[in-house]
């Protein structure tokens, strides 16, 4: 019986897709069998991070009005063959699926798969009802600014409502040396004002643009760093005990740093 | 030497610049909003909130309507509602005909 985690934010645009894909891989290549849904309906993007766009033939509305088998829309990752993603529809809104089809369809994807991993929209919506409908947990993805660390305790107060008890969050584009400065909050301010249990920190990594540009998730790319921390957090959702990345973070942004000013290490 | 000392000028201030920093800042500012996001209490719902308990009030005493103010007062770790409502006569006994 698998688990579905739900990956919200309310503040758009903090990096939840980002974080559904590379999550997703990492358990993939990790030999969980995964299923990923984006239930961004109308605003589709998993697919093209995933770099999957071209397969795309039926989608999530397409199975819960009864279109299509659920098989039938389930396209398989180029790379691993234990990764599955359930599009997006493009051209309908938000309320063509209804919390109690997504319910039904999680029960039924938990008899195939180990983890269903669902990308919500922006919002507090009905796109947003829909997404955690069937969800047996939550992750709540924040960057450090105000704006984002508010939205986010909007959201957990949200999920606790719905039931889904202790949601657990990512830190994404936390940048050390701003850290250092003084000019970014550090995890233990967002910790203590969010009070939830931390899951993984990201680190801010250009890499990430690359990895999109090209389709293939960041954790794919051994040397980047926001790839490594979406390794540890997978390991972490499977129960592994994985100390943070951070500090490693910021020797390495310390060390191209130096490196820059002409240190030798 | 000199450049050295430079470089090295460079790295104590980004290690060290702690004070008024611009984290501290969105800190404080997050905790306030936050008080006030968990209170959940929109001006709309204060001003219902108010003309209700005008209306209970007025049945028992003489309020001045418009010096009445009601809000919600949060410190570091709560939040109060106060009402401040003055009084201008107290009936002998309460008519609750404004009910
Ligand atoms: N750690 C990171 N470092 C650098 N860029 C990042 C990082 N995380 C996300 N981004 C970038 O931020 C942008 C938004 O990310 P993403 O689409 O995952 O957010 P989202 O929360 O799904 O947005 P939406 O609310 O619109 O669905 C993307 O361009 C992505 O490449
Ligand atoms: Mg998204």
């Amino acid at each position: 019986m698998g688990e579905v985690i739900v990956i919200t934010s309310g503040k758009g645009g903090v990096g939840k897709t980002t974080t559904t894909a590379n999550i997703g891989t990492a358990l993939a290549s990790m030999d969980q069998k995964v299923v990923l849904i984006d239930t961004d309906i109308g605003l589709r993007n998993l697919d093209v991070i995933l770099g999957l766009e071209n397969r795309i033939v039926y989608d999530l509305v397409d199975v819960t009005h009864g279109n299509c088998r659920l098989k039938q829309a389930l396209i398989r990752d180029k790379r691993f063959e234990n990764l599955t993603l359930l599009p997006a529809a493009q051209t309908k809104d938000k309320t063509s699926v209804t919390p109690e089809q997504m319910k039904t369809l999680c029960e039924q994807l938990k008899q195939e798969f180990d983890y269903i991993i669902i990308d919500c929209p922006a919002g507090i919506e009905q796109g947003f009802r829909n997404a955690i409908a069937g969800a047996d947990k939550a992750l709540v993805v924040a960057t450090p600014e105000v704006a984002s660390v508010r939205d986010a305790d909007r959201i957990i107060g949200l999920l606790e409502a719905a039931e889904l008890r202790n949601p657990r969050l990512i830190i994404n584009r936390l940048r050390p040396v701003m850290v250092k400065q003084g000019d970014m909050m550090d995890i233990n301010d967002i910790i203590d004002i969010l009070a939830i249990e931390l899951l993984g920190v990201v680190p801010e990594d250009e890499m990430i643009l690359v990895s999109t540009n090209k389709g293939e998730p960041v954790v794919l790319d051994l040397n980047s760093l926001a790839g490594q921390a979406y390794r540890n957090i997978a390991k972490r959702i499977i129960g592994e005990d994985v100390p943070l990345i951070t500090m490693e973070a910021q020797d390495s942004f310390f060390e191209k740093f130096k490196k820059i000013l002409g240190f030798k290490r | 030497m000199s450049k050295g000392g430079g470089i090295m000028d460079l790295f104590s201030k980004i290690m060290g610049k702690e004070t008024s920093s611009s984290k501290n800042i969105a800190k404080e500012r997050l905790r306030l909003v936050l008080v006030h996001d968990r209170s959940s209490v929109s001006p709309e719902l204060l001003e219902n909130l108010k003309e209700d308990i005008l209306k209970v009030i007025s049945g028992y005493m003489d309020i001045d309507r418009k010096g009445t103010e009601v809000t919600l007062n949060s410190d570091e770790k709560s939040v109060a509602l106060v009402a401040s409502i003055p009084v201008i006569k107290i009936n002998r006994v309460a008519s609750r005909n404004a009910l």
